[in-house]
């Protein structure tokens, strides 16, 4: 029997495979907070789920619309003040994984969530860093979960507001970084990991029914693939009623009044 | 001791023109009402400071109210873009914004050394990261001990710093639960402060020895202004207007319908209308 599902739906499931019960995340909002709760109510329901607003072991049954919904409080189990998140638990080396999404991606899985064009005189002023300047460098490794498309996957970025592998090669380590950084980045049409020599994002993993020529089209760079790749499992039963029944309870909880 | 007076009094007495002024609360209670009388009492030149600018500062800068802002994440949450804040930095609508901008981290350790009356505050930070070549703030220091270069930012210190809290007692004594964020810091880095409250009562009975208890003389004014977070939340009072942070959108993305919204609730609005917000409680809160 063939599901259905969507590549947003894939690319969901996707990231969520990528997280352990073990694992301590430090969860960005939007597509990564999806990814987390997926992993928590299939495969991994011990995985510890810390939000910036300084949520600790939280297990929302809506996914939050903001960072620091309320619903993060009422079942975490412990709330912090969010210098000491920052100070202890982020800086202190305690995270095992953190995972973010952002605006635009470069080959080496720097972000940028701060602004297209010059930072003085931006065509588009974004959002910004918030904890992901610092997600990215003290966490013990990184997820990134995008869309696979040319307005987000750049050849060049105007802004790095996070580092992922900067330059490529031993970059992190230069600048004195012991953390391993951008480890996977899941899309919706496969998954990249670096190269373990250039740290240049390759694809490992294909998702099923895209083709490589599509990846290519969507990509704003020339896209390297692996020597293997492999085809991304088709999500199973479980994992896509799980994923719709948490994005229905949270679209009838954001729309009410 | 702090004095229990009106919003419009406390306003009045605290906040200058041309002050530094953080409006803290993450996510969770934003003091709503207090920034509606900042705009009423048509206070101008603000420095405005917040980790999350939200919907209280796109209405400040939408207004003119501000000549410049330190933060550290500019959005809706969840929704997208802060569309005063992006007129002002994009087309200097309705006046040029200086802007400092840091990451989360470098704020609340910023809040942190204030509050400890240190000159700056130090972290493993910034690595990599642009922001540090933009903003002629974010500098370094070395340490004495092992060598290692840390990024140092100067310590926050507000003239004034306004939070919204669960209660006080009729001595003015604070209770914040929940999630709580860096207001304690930002009171207590502040010259003077404003705690907005849901209640007044006469005994605090904190939950635990370790709640979070801001005492009266630590505070310069308390008032009373129940729902005075609307949109935002007030953890065992009323739960986040989603619906509200999703619909401002629409309004902020237009210069009109913006600034007819700031007449209707605003300018022709008062502390008191915060109250009807109160009484939906969320499900799981106290």
């Amino acid at each position: 029997m063939s599901i259905e599902f969507t590549p947003t739906e894939m690319m969901t499931i996707a990231a969520a495979r990528a997280l352990t019960n073990d694992d301590v995340c430090f969860v960005g909002i939007g597509a990564p907070s999806a990814a987390c709760n997926v992993a928590r109510l299939t495969h991994a329901p011990d995985i510890t789920l810390i939000y910036e607003s300084g949520t600790i072991g939280t297990k929302p049954d809506v996914l939050p619309l903001s960072i620091g919904d309320g619903e993060l409080c009422d079942t975490a189990l412990c709330t912090v003040s969010v210098p000491e998140m920052f100070r202890y638990w982020l800086q202190g080396g305690r995270i095992t994984t953190g995972f973010l999404g952002g605006a635009q991606i470069d080959r080496f899985a720097n972000l940028n969530t701060t602004v297209v064009g010059d930072y003085d005189k931006p065509k588009v002023r974004l959002p910004g860093g918030g904890g992901a300047p610092e997600i990215a460098s003290n966490c013990g490794q990184i997820y990134i979960t995008m869309a696979l498309n040319k307005r987000g996957f750049v050849d060049h970025l105007d802004f790095i507001t996070s580092m992922g592998h900067g330059e490529g090669g031993d970059h992190r380590a230069r600048l004195g970084m012991k953390t391993k950084g951008p480890t996977r980045v899941i899309t919706d049409l496969c998954i990249f990991e670096p190269d373990p020599a250039t740290k240049e994002l390759t694809v490992v993993s294909i998702h099923p029914g895209v083709s490589r020529a599509t990846i290519e089209e969507n990509c704003g760079w020339p896209v390297r693939f692996a020597e293997t790749v492999a085809e991304t499992p088709v999500p199973t039963t479980a994992e896509i009623s799980v994923l719709r029944d948490i994005n229905a309870r949270t679209k009838k909880a954001h729309e009410a009044a | 001791m702090a004095r229990i007076c009106t919003l419009s009094e406390a306003i009045e007495e605290n906040v200058r023109g041309g002050d530094s002024i953080a409006m803290e609360g993450f996510t969770h209670l934003i003091p709503y009402a207090a920034g509606h009388e900042i705009i009423r009492q048509d206070r101008k030149e603000l420095f405005l400071i917040r980790m999350t600018p939200d919907l209280i500062y796109d209405q400040l800068i939408g207004v003119g109210a501000a000549r410049g802002m330190k933060f550290s994440w500019g959005g809706n949450p969840g929704v997208g873009s802060l569309h005063r804040f992006r007129d002002a930095v994009e087309n200097q609508w309705p006046r040029p914004l200086e802007i400092e901008e840091h990451s989360h981290a470098a704020m609340a350790n910023a809040y942190e050394a204030g509050a400890a009356n240190l000159p700056f505050a130090m972290l493993r930070g910034y690595i990599g990261a642009d922001l540090a070549k933009v903003n002629p703030n974010i500098r370094s220091i070395t340490c004495p001990f092992t060598g290692e270069v840390l990024a140092a930012v100067p310590s926050i210190r507000p003239d004034v710093s306004i939070i919204h809290a669960q209660r006080a007692d009729r001595k003015g004594n604070v209770l914040i639960e929940g999630i709580s964020g860096v207001q304690k810091e930002a009171v207590l880095a502040a010259k003077r402060s404003i705690v907005t409250v849901e209640a007044i009562v006469d005994e605090l009975n904190p939950p635990s020895p370790n709640a979070v208890v801001l005492p009266t003389w630590a505070v310069s004014s308390v008032v009373h202004v129940p729902g005075g977070a609307f949109p935002s939340y007030a953890h065992g009072y009323y739960p986040r207007s989603n619906a509200f942070y999703i619909a401002w959108d629409k309004i902020a993305r237009d210069r009109d319908s913006f600034t007819a919204w700031i007449k209707e609730h605003v300018r022709d609005g008062k502390p008191e209308d915060f109250a009807r917000h109160v009484g939906k409680r969320s499900a799981r809160a106290a």
